[in-house]
Order: C-alpha cells, then sequence, then structure tokens
C-alpha cells in the first residue's frame, strides 16, 4: 500500500505528520517526494546504503571561438533565453529551458549542453525500516521526474524486504513534483490548517486529486487555531463527501520532538496528538475504498 | 523600481504573512508598490486586500498538432523532442502527442521536413490584475489545476508590472527549484523566510545554496522566533548572512492571519518594524528612483 501525504499549502505540517505514521507501527517505507526540501532525513538520520546521481536536464552552453554572432539561435529560443549582451550572443541559465533546439539550429555548431547531474538520490536503513529520499541541488529544476525515482527506488526496497507500507511525504502545491506523487498511490492524505489560505489551498489540490481516482482523507491539523474556519473546512469536506480522518489539535511539542530528532509518536506516544494521530493512522490504513 | 522577492525553501514559513504585511506597510507609507503574487500553485495573497478585478489575461503555451496525411513516421520530431513528449511507433503507423510533457519549445516543428507538425495554443492558467484605491497595485499568477509547471504563468505574471511603481514585492513560490528561481532571478533583493526549527535551518541552507548560485543579495526573517532552537542564528552568523528582522510568535499574529486580516493593520508597533527594515534595504540597495 502506497500512501501519499500532501498539501496544497507549505507548512500545514506534512513532514511531522508523515514522521509519526512511519513510527507507529510495523516497519515501514518511508519516501521524502519533497525533493525541493527534504526534511525527513534529520529526524530518522538513515544509512546510506546507496547513492545515485540523478540528471536534472541540460543547459546550452556557447562555444565562442566557433560562434560567428549571427544570432539565429536568439529567433529560434523561445524561452527568451538568448540576447545579445555588449554585443556577443549570450545565454542566460536561469531562462534557458534545456530544449537543445538552439544547438542542433546553429549553423557553426557553436552551442553545447551541459547536463545538470549534481542532484542525489539516497536509499537507506532507519530506526523504524527503510528509507529513500532525494535532494535536489541548488539550482536545479525538474523535481517531478527526480520524484519518480525516488518512487520507483521505494518499491523496489519495499519489495526486496517484504514491507508492505510505503509513505511518501509529498511536496506543497499542485504542480509536477506533486503529480508525480500522486500518480499511482492507493490513497492521499491531504493536511490543512483552518485558515482562509488553507481552505482555499485544500480546494485546490482536492480540484487536482480527484483527477487521480485516488481514495482520499483530510487531516485539519492545529484544529484550535480558528475553530470557525475549522468548522467550515469540515462543512466543506461533508459537501465534497471526503472523509475528514481527524482533527489535530496544535502542539508545541511537534517542535520539540522536531529539535530532539524524533518523531511526536517517539517523543510521547501518551500525548492527545500522539493518540489522535495513532488513531487517524489506523483508519487511513485499514478503511477500504 | 526596486523588485524585492519574499521566499523561502520550506513551505509555511510566512512568507505570504511576511509579503503582504509588507506591502501593506508601503502603502501606508505612501510609496507607490505594487504585490506580485508568485505562488501560481496556491496564491493566497490576494485576499488580505480590498480589491477590484481589472484584467484577467490567459496564458497559453504552444503545443504541437500532427497532421497524420502528411507524417512519414520518420521519427525525427521525436529525436528532437527533449522532453519525450512526442510517442512514436513507425512500424504500426502510431505517433501522439504528450501535451502535459510539452514545454512548448517548437524543436519538433523545426524538426519536421514534411510540414506534418502545425501548433496549437493551451490554456495554462491566468494573470490577474487588480486595483487597490483606483491604481493597478497587485498581480496574481494562476496555475490552472493539473498543468505541471507554473513557470509561464509566473514569467506572464511579471511582465505586467506597471513601470511606475517604485518598489515592488514579489510573494514567491515554496521550493528552491524551478518556480523559485523564476522569481527570485527576476528581482534585486531577496528576503529569506524561516522558522528557528531544524526544519527551517535545513531549507534555509539550501535556498541560501541556490541564491549564491544566483547571485542575489538577500537577507534573512526569522518568524515565530521563540520557538525551537538557536541553530539558525548560529547559522546566520557564522555564515555572516544579515538577520533582517525578527517576527516573535504569537497566537493573536496566527488568529488574524487565519481569518484573512493584515497583522500590522492591528499591531503598529509590527508594522513600524517592518517598514524599517524594508526600508533599510531600499535605503541601501535600491536604485536612485526607488529611494525618498
Amino acid at each position: 500500500m502506497e500512501v501519499a501525504i500532501v498539501s496544497g499549502k507549505g507548512g500545514t505540517g506534512k513532514s511531522s505528520i508523515s514522521a509519526a505514521f512511519a513510527t507507529l507501527n510495523g516497519k515501514v517505507v518511508l519516501a521524502d517526494c519533497d525533493v525541493d526540501a527534504a526534511n525527513l532525513y534529520l529526524l530518522f538520520n538513515p544509512s546510506h546504503e546507496e547513492e545515485k546521481a540523478f540528471i536534472t536536464g541540460e543547459k546550452a552552453f556557447i562555444d565562442y571561438s566557433l560562434c560567428t554572432n549571427c544570432g539565429l539561435c536568439i529567433d529560434y529560443c523561445r524561452f527568451n533565453a538568448i540576447s545579445f549582451k555588449e554585443e556577443m550572443v549570450s545565454i542566460s541559465e536561469i531562462a534557458c529551458d534545456g530544449c537543445r533546439l538552439c544547438s542542433r539550429i546553429c549553423p557553426e555548431n557553436a552551442i553545447g549542453m551541459i547536463r545538470n547531474d549534481k542532484s542525489k538520490i539516497y536509499a537507506g536503513t532507519f530506526r523504524n525500516g527503510k528509507m529513500v529520499y532525494g535532494r535536489l541541488a541548488p539550482g536545479e529544476e525538474n523535481s517531478g521526474k527526480l520524484v519518480n525515482v525516488v518512487r520507483e527506488k521505494a518499491k523496489q526496497v519495499a519489495k526486496e524486504n517484504g514491507l508492505e507500507t510505503i509513505i511518501l511525504d509529498g511536496p506543497p502545491g499542485t504542480g509536477c513534483p506533486v503529480i508525480s506523487t500522486l500518480t499511482g498511490v492507493d490513497k492521499v492524505v491531504i493536511v490543512t490548517e483552518p485558515t482562509i489560505s488553507g481552505l482555499h489551498d485544500l480546494e485546490r489540490i482536492v480540484e487536482l486529486v480527484k483527477k487521480f481516482n485516488i481514495q482520499i482523507f483530510v487531516i485539519i491539523n492545529k484544529y484550535d487555531l480558528n475553530l470557525s474556519v475549522t468548522r467550515e473546512i469540515e462543512k466543506w469536506c461533508l459537501v465534497k463527501k471526503i472523509p475528514v480522518a481527524g482533527c489535530l489539535p496544535y502542539d508545541e511539542n511537534i517542535i520539540k520532538a522536531m529539535v530532539n530528532r524524533k518523531s511526536i509518536i517517539e517523543l510521547n506516544p501518551e500525548l492527545e496528538i500522539s493518540l489522535k494521530l495513532n488513531m487517524i493512522w489506523n483508519r487511513i490504513k485499514n478503511q477500504e475504498k | 523600481m526596486m523588485k524585492i522577492a519574499i521566499a523561502s525553501g520550506k513551505g509555511g514559513t510566512g512568507k505570504t504573512f511576511v509579503a503582504t504585511n509588507i506591502f501593506y506597510t508601503l502603502l501606508k507609507n505612501n510609496y507607490r508598490a505594487m504585490l506580485i503574487d508568485c505562488d501560481a500553485e496556491a496564491p493566497n495573497s490576494i485576499a488580505f486586500f480590498e480589491t477590484k478585478l481589472v484584467k484577467e489575461i490567459e496564458v497559453t503555451q504552444l503545443v504541437p498538432v500532427i497532421n497524420t496525411d502528411n507524417c512519414t513516421y520518420c521519427g525525427k520530431c521525436h529525436e528532437y523532442c527533449n522532453y519525450n513528449a512526442i510517442f512514436i511507433l513507425p512500424p504500426m503507423k502510431i505517433i501522439q502527442v504528450i501535451e502535459d510533457l510539452c514545454h512548448g519549445c517548437g524543436a519538433c516543428r523545426v524538426a519536421c521536413n514534411f510540414e506534418a507538425i502545425s501548433e496549437k495554443p493551451v490554456s495554462l492558467g491566468k494573470v490577474n490584475l487588480y486595483s487597490n484605491n483606483g491604481k493597478l497595485s497587485l498581480i496574481e499568477a494562476k496555475m490552472n489545476i493539473g498543468v505541471m509547471s507554473p513557470v509561464p504563468v509566473i514569467k506572464a505574471a511579471v511582465k505586467h508590472i506597471d513601470n511606475q511603481a517604485e518598489i515592488v514585492i514579489l510573494d514567491s513560490p515554496p521550493g528552491t527549484s524551478c518556480p523559485f528561481i523564476q522569481t527570485a532571478g527576476t528581482s534585486d533583493y531577496v528576503i529569506l523566510v524561516t522558522e528557528p526549527t531544524p526544519f527551517g535551518l535545513s531549507d534555509l541552507k539550501q535556498s541560501v545554496a541556490t541564491l549564491r548560485t544566483l547571485n542575489k543579495l538577500y537577507g534573512v526573517i526569522v518568524n515565530r522566533a521563540g520557538v525551537g532552537n538557536r541553530d539558525v542564528y548560529d547559522y546566520l552568523k557564522q555564515e555572516n548572512i544579515p538577520l533582517l528582522f525578527e517576527i516573535p510568535f504569537k497566537k493573536e499574529i496566527a488568529e488574524l492571519y487565519s481569518v484573512g486580516k493584515i497583522a500590522s493593520e492591528h499591531d503598529s508597533s509590527l508594522s513600524k518594524q517592518l517598514f524599517a527594515t524594508v526600508e533599510n534595504i531600499i535605503l541601501k540597495y535600491g536604485s536612485s528612483n526607488s529611494k525618498r
């Protein structure tokens, strides 16, 4: 069973909740799909049994010993990445999308491509199973592809070790890394918080998830920060026929656990929030579609 | 004009909170300011202000359309496509465009020698222009659900910045990859918002590394000061990164935010201090026409 934890809005508590789920019972495979901001390794300090480079894409560069400054590439580039700078053709690394068209049409063969290969994927063991995570190198792109690689690795590790549950800690938003996280999972848990922004982003992510026909659960985190917005979210979920798996209270122990490099369950399994997380996880695991 | 991006590697550190409050204090201090919500996957800034929608602009991208009457299944378009967006099985005479993977670069059209490829626009999202007190002041980039990359919508939004604006605040999407780079890349200064926790620190380091490769000026605002530990502060000191401001953790601030209110409107000391922080940046790094 593959369960993805996502949210439209960042900072709703995805990683802390994923960490809790990963330490509640039997051994699991935990995959950190938030490759822009992978954080779970901080809590679980997994061993590095495997490390692999990941090619995120390419960037064009000019060989000035061959370039005649004809400017043909400027006309072809649709990303406005090439322009004349101080009478020389120049490629902006930020704007370049890596499509390679300039390199193909250059009559002097003066444009080459450099591979971005500084991003990494890691696999190893942590105290409650196996862990897989990707880290995107600073400034590199295409996190959706890296998410796919992380998920494939997680499935392979699960199979090799006879582990049934894969927990995916997803990235925020609705774009390509999120779509890569959702494609083909069995269940998705959407974490939201009782703010106007939280509700608005919940609506957007639900619209996305509905395209995939996956079983959805909602968790309202820090529900007691604003009870009236919490009620509004519950009502909205009822209308949309989406089960609210549970509400979690605001609890400073979440940060305390993080500082101590533990999940909230490991910090103290008897806290109200820990007991609730246990209940929510059982509900998510056992509820048939 | 000076463009200041508000960003963070980690989501939910308070980017939108800082962006909307800075924008509010700039307006209050009579700056001709604009707020651009570049978080196209989850735009939330506009709701904090009384605005009037002035214009909606559709953002599109071109994708190839294959005319199978002319196609010889030679496979050159597939070879030219660097995004694997053209699927081809020559023996079966099957060719298909996977629109979700297409970046609209036009390489396939250049590749085709048989005039079998034309292009059509598909919608990626919208740029919404809003006025506040009669002036174009807020721009929202909003990506359609199901679209892969917010970058084209962000690029389109930035193009509508009013030349008359003195200070432009860009509310950046979270993360350190393409959408963030697009937003930070167009700015003169980046304010990174973080929180004093291990996750906050780890993501801050990632953001700093990215901004260093982009060669950008930046400083840090610590939000929810008082929670967590001191590691973020030690890191800032050690790396010589300016700590611009600390926003204390207060439940009242979180409550105001949760109902879509600007905290600076109700908390004059926060408003004053935030304004002083931004004015310092403007005086130090702004161009002549953004200074007073």
